[in-house]
């Protein structure tokens, strides 16, 4: 399995360090419920097929990614950075 | 309908639904049945289980035929007299990942909720050909995790009293305690030394696919239902409590519905509008060419994730750590493959020379502290027992028989009270091995 980094392009996967799901991006804001919070942390969709789960290029050039993947076939889909797809979009 | 079943019942003497007296009338497995249908050309077998056709409705239904379905059936007939209930596969009985996993045995845990747990489970094991009438090739063989350190043999020693506390057994031993054992294992690699290792006598393998044989076979004797082909579509619930499933074999009416599909929890879950605390995860293992017998217990590297144990038929089977991404395909990637080469050769360099025969992966529910869930869930009538992570074979028999405690009273077994479904929410966490509750850590 490679993934090609926006900034370093197609790279081994050894290279990457897998943080989890896309969900962690979506942080509750401050005084959300407890319950928000469990969901955010441990409740998953889990989904047999296209996912969406956070990378980080740790033997690269450290940058955290986005990456849309099949988790069935193992296909890379597309990979952003994290900094792009937070600022509104792909680069 | 009402025709297929009263030829079912044609088919089958009346003393089958009569527990304590079927087990008399069902034909019986011995040694000596062996020697005689061998005397015949085998022509007097009869199918292990029948092949029935669903009624519109049970008392309960079971969603998954593996190795903790067919269990939670069986112990759901047994223990608690329930015997008008179905076992519901989407494929054949034990497609999953009762027939991909590295069959050991053990119960050597040591937190509270868990220990007792596995305890239970290896009692349960060690009474189950009996039990069964079926052979699963139990094989207490002992299993032997090595240290590296003084850090590390610490920790075995904690373990291992916490073992003893349960009323299992453990020993610690020295370098040359081991050596005595595994005198093949390379005592002095420089960057991994072996200092000793934990021995649990009472550990081993069983024969993986036999358990689910045994269970079905079993349960079908007892008069549940075992009905393949049939894959569930959809959870039906009215006002909260849950009436039934959809299938791909019709409707099928139930008051209690037991979800045991863990590899596909989510999916199955997500049919009654439940997100669970699970990630999907491919753990690969691998077995090599049938050899002489060479390797007697149970090994695993305390340094590098590897262990293995032989086959009755030869074959070495080892495996690693998970591929660590979130994967339903049933097969890994190299880089783990390389690793758990690397680490195999770093241990034992003597399997250089066994050629690997094939290698699969077994897709896990993954739980963000890596310890299983037996519960109710918010629908009224509807259990779940799931995420079994990479330990679920030798928790096969006490799973099902605490999901049937569970399904049968309403109430948690003491044995697996603490396997919560909200347990992520209310902080009673299980982190067996204290990495912290976060998905990716276990």
């Amino acid at each position: 399995m490679r993934l090609t980094c926006p900034l370093c392009g197609p790279r081994d996967r050894r290279e990457f360090y897998y943080y989890g799901a896309a969900d962690y991006l979506r942080r509750p804001a401050e005084g959300a419920s407890p319950d928000d919070w469990n969901d955010y942390l441990h409740n998953r969709d889990n989904p047999a097929g296209l996912t969406q789960d956070l990378w980080y290029h740790e033997q690269g050039c450290c940058a955290w990614l986005k990456v849309t993947r099949n988790t069935v076939t193992h296909e890379i889909v597309a990979v952003e950075a994290v900094a792009v797809a937070d600022a509104g979009g792909a680069a | 309908m009402a025709k297929a079943r009263l030829s079912i019942l044609a088919y089958l003497p009346r003393t089958r639904f009569n527990a304590p007296v079927m087990e008399r009338s069902a034909m019986r497995y011995s040694g000596f049945k062996v020697i005689a249908q061998g005397l015949f050309g085998n022509t007097g077998w009869k199918p292990a289980w029948r092949d029935p056709a669903p009624k519109a409705e049970y008392d309960a239904v079971i969603i998954g035929g593996g190795g903790h379905g067919l269990a939670t059936a069986y112990y759901l007939a047994k223990n608690h007299g329930l015997t008008n209930i179905a076992v519901l596969e989407k494929g054949y009985l034990g497609s999953g990942n009762i027939g991909r996993n590295t069959t050991i045995v053990r119960a050597n845990y040591f937190l509270p909720g868990n220990s007792e747990f596995y305890s239970h489970s290896l009692k349960l094991w060690e009474g189950l050909e009996s039990d069964l009438n079926y052979n699963v090739m139990h094989s207490q063989r002992g299993l032997i995790n090595l240290f590296h350190s003084d850090g590390q043999r610490d920790a075995f020693a904690r373990r291992g009293n916490a073992m003893i506390n349960q009323g299992d057994d453990a020993a610690l031993l020295d370098r040359d305690g081991v050596r005595e054992l595994l005198p093949y294992l390379d005592f002095d690699n420089t960057r991994f030394p072996i200092y000793g290792g934990l021995l649990h006598p009472r550990g081993g393998t069983a024969r993986h696919d036999a358990v689910a044989w045994g269970y079905a076979r079993a349960a079908d004797q007892r008069g549940v239902d075992l009905i393949q082909n049939c894959e569930v579509t959809g959870i039906d619930i009215e006002g909260g409590r849950v009436t039934g499933v959809q299938t791909s074999r019709g409707r099928i009416r139930a008051k209690k519905v037991g979800l045991v599909v863990a590899g596909r929890s989510g999916q199955v879950a997500a049919m009654a509008g439940l997100r669970l605390p699970i990630e999907s995860h491919v753990l690969q293992a691998f077995v090599t060419e049938g050899l002489k017998p060479v390797i007697d217990h149970v090994i695993s590297f305390g340094m590098g994730h590897f262990y293995i144990s032989q086959s009755d038929k030869g074959g070495l089977v080892f495996g690693g750590d998970l591929d660590f991404y979130a994967s339903y395909a049933s097969r890994g990637n190299l880089p783990m493959v390389e690793h758990v080469m690397e680490a195999g050769m770093t241990l034992m360099p003597m399997i250089g020379r066994a050629r690997v025969l094939r290698s699969w992966g077994g897709i896990m529910d993954m739980t963000p502290d890596g310890s299983p869930i037996i519960d109710r869930t918010p629908v009224d009538g509807l259990f779940i027992d799931a995420g079994w992570n990479y330990g679920g074979f030798k928790a096969v028999p006490a799973s099902g028989f605490c999901m049937a405690h569970l399904m049968a009273t309403g109430q948690s077994h003491a044995v697996a009270a603490r396997f919560k479904l909200n347990r992520f929410a209310t902080g009673h966490l299980l982190d067996e091995e204290g990495t912290g509750s976060q998905h990716n850590l276990h």
